[in-house]
């Protein structure tokens, strides 16, 4: 039995902290009116810093672990904790605006998406099967919820009842996928199943286990054929919940794939890296040959999220270091691109204009030379054209599974990375070459800190394509490369 | 005597009807609620079998956890089907047809 220790609360202080600021922020926003909603706003944003500060500072040099494994610390929880953060801080700026034009600027908004973003933050530092559990169904709980708060949206209770029957399907599959896994090797704990993977008595018992759990983690990651539910709840959840839901919780997928396949089943590699190949193939080829037919920007985008899940399975295939330090830092470009496409929508949206069909972005350029800019930034972006973000993102992965041994995976990526090209291509060319359509007159929000920090972020994305060399041995650095 | 291959035939079956129940349903949101409490349940065996023929309590405080969320996750759900109602005026499957393509 291992005692109790006051270092273990030392080692999980961030998330302890940040629990602190989601029960204040609760009790705050209970004392003021709807008015002053903006206080909730600093607060959260101050919440999330803060966390981030303790992330940073308490960030240990090698890996430590708390309550007896349950809780692991290292640099790859550390990075992804900063990225999370981040990333939510980012959708809570891009979020307010649009939520107060419809009456939607609610204290639940706020707290619901902090309770994810705990969840989030234990689940890439899960060292217990019961934690990644607990995490997972955190964020996942929250999300549900998130997507329903426009009560009076029937697409929007239609995507969250959707989400929740898939999500709940998914969480099933995982967990009967962890019983086998508990059955095979006797323990939950993920560095003792790893340990007791070579001489494991029923070695069936635990390739069954491994089959559930992918199944799991790529319904969580919106991988193909486990797609379903992810165009649907992009399109029907409010923008700002769409803004949050298709950025930081991706990262938190990797984290989870990463903790559960090889943290805990890395010893089945051989058996797990066969089937992520195959889901890597569909998911490239139904996210982008989809895409093409879609004229809603926010289902496009969606499918565009499955395109990337396949770049991302890229990085696993070869179960390396050098593969997962790509695809961390693949989610990590992903993220910051994904949440910035979907604040532009935000951003130009009012009341009573969704701004989410492609069309409305037609004549961007003559409205607004500066966010056509920026919006085309982001489409070369996640398209992949250098030097932005998303080219090197695509290189260190495409490099890593070829390194692998997967050369036929490569081209296939190729190839579909340039039909992608198209609808991409297709927003760009809608919004300099086509004229307007009528009464559609640009009116931008006067909410300054979206405006700033969006151009920053859109901006950023084309610095950070010159930066990604230090950004990508930091990645390395995090895997002991 | 009960073996672990009785109990964890038990668990395999129930899930399955639970997925099946999932996929085969086209009637009724409620009933998808059900199925999805029945796969947990079928889980919950699972581990308690393990547990019990490992001799190693973790399988059974999982349990514990997987009961506490199944039960936050049985009220997410209502309340979901709650707001789809009030919005639609119907919980059959096949009326949730909006969003597409």
């Amino acid at each position: 039995m291992t005692e109790f220790n006051t270092r273990d609360l030392v080692t999980i202080l961030p998330e302890l902290v940040f629990l602190g600021s989601i029960g204040a922020i609760l009790i705050v926003d209970l004392f003021i009116k709807p008015s002053q909603r903006i206080v909730t706003h600093v607060l959260s944003i101050l919440a999330l810093a803060v966390t981030a500060g303790f992330v940073w500072s308490a960030a240990p040099a090698e890996r430590v672990t708390a309550f007896g494994g349950m809780f692991v610390v290292d640099m790859i929880a550390t990075t992804l904790k900063l990225a999370v953060l981040l990333t939510t801080a980012l959708a809570l700026v891009y979020g307010r605006h649009y939520m107060q034009e419809r009456k939607l600027l609610v204290g639940e908004f706020y707290l619901l998406i902090l309770f994810a973003t705990l969840g989030m933050l234990l689940l890439v530092s899960a060292g217990n099967l019961v934690t990644a559990y607990l995490g997972l169904e955190l964020l996942a709980l929250s999300s549900y919820a998130l997507v329903a708060l426009n009560r009076d949206s029937a697409i929007a209770a239609e995507a969250a009842i959707k989400y929740f029957v898939l999500g709940a399907l998914a969480s099933g599959m995982l967990l009967y996928g962890m019983s086998m896994v508990y059955g095979a090797t006797g323990t939950l704990d993920l560095a003792r199943i790893v340990a007791a993977t070579p001489d494991v008595q029923h070695p069936n018992l635990l390739a069954v286990g491994v089959v559930f759990i992918v199944v799991g983690v790529a319904f969580k990651l919106g991988a193909v054929p486990f797609h379903m539910w992810l165009p649907d709840v992009y399109h029907g959840a409010p923008t700002a919940v769409t803004t949050f839901i298709g950025s930081a919780p991706k990262l938190a997928a990797f984290g989870l794939a990463y903790r559960l396949l090889e943290d805990g089943l890395g010893g089945m590699s051989p058996h797990w890296s066969q089937m992520l190949a195959i889901l890597a193939v569909l998911s490239l080829a139904v996210g982008n040959l989809f895409a093409i037919a879609q004229t809603n920007l926010k289902r496009m985008l969606a499918y565009s999220t499955i395109s990337h899940v396949g770049f991302l399975l890229l990085g696993f295939v070869g179960a390396t270091p050098a593969g997962y330090a790509a695809a961390m830092f693949y989610a990590v470009a992903y993220a910051l691109t994904a949440v910035v496409a979907f604040g532009m929508i935000a951003l130009l949206a009012r009341a009573g204009f969704e701004a989410d069909e492609i069309d409305d972005f037609k004549g961007l350029n003559q409205r607004s030379p500066w966010y056509a800019a920026v919006m085309a930034t982001i489409m070369f972006s996640l398209a992949g054209v250098p030097p932005l973000f998303g080219f090197f993102a695509k290189l260190l992965v495409l490099k890593s599974a070829v390194d692998a041994g997967y050369l036929w995976l490569a081209i296939v990526a190729i190839v579909f990375a340039i039909v992608g090209l198209f609808y991409y291509l297709r927003v760009v060319k809608v919004m300099y070459f086509d004229d307007a359509i009528e009464g559609g007159t640009l009116v931008l929000p006067a909410d300054r800190p979206l405006r700033w920090v969006l151009s920053v972020n859109g901006i950023a994305l084309l610095g950070l394509g010159f930066a990604s060399g230090p950004l990508f041995a930091w990645c390395n650095r995090a895997f002991g490369l | 005597m009960i073996t672990l291959a009785h109990v964890l035939t038990l668990g395999a079956v129930l899930f399955c009807i639970a997925v099946a129940g999932i996929f085969i349903n086209r009637k009724n949101v409620i009933v998808l609620l059900m199925c999805i409490e029945l796969m947990l349940l079928a889980v919950n065996t699972n581990f308690v079998a393990f547990s019990r023929f490992l001799g190693d309590p973790a399988g059974q405080v999982f349990v514990f956890f997987i009961l506490t969320v199944a039960a936050a996750e049985a009220a997410i759900g209502l309340a979901i089907l709650v707001v789809l109602f009030r919005n639609r005026a119907t919980i059959d499957v096949t009326d949730i047809d909006r969003l597409k393509g």
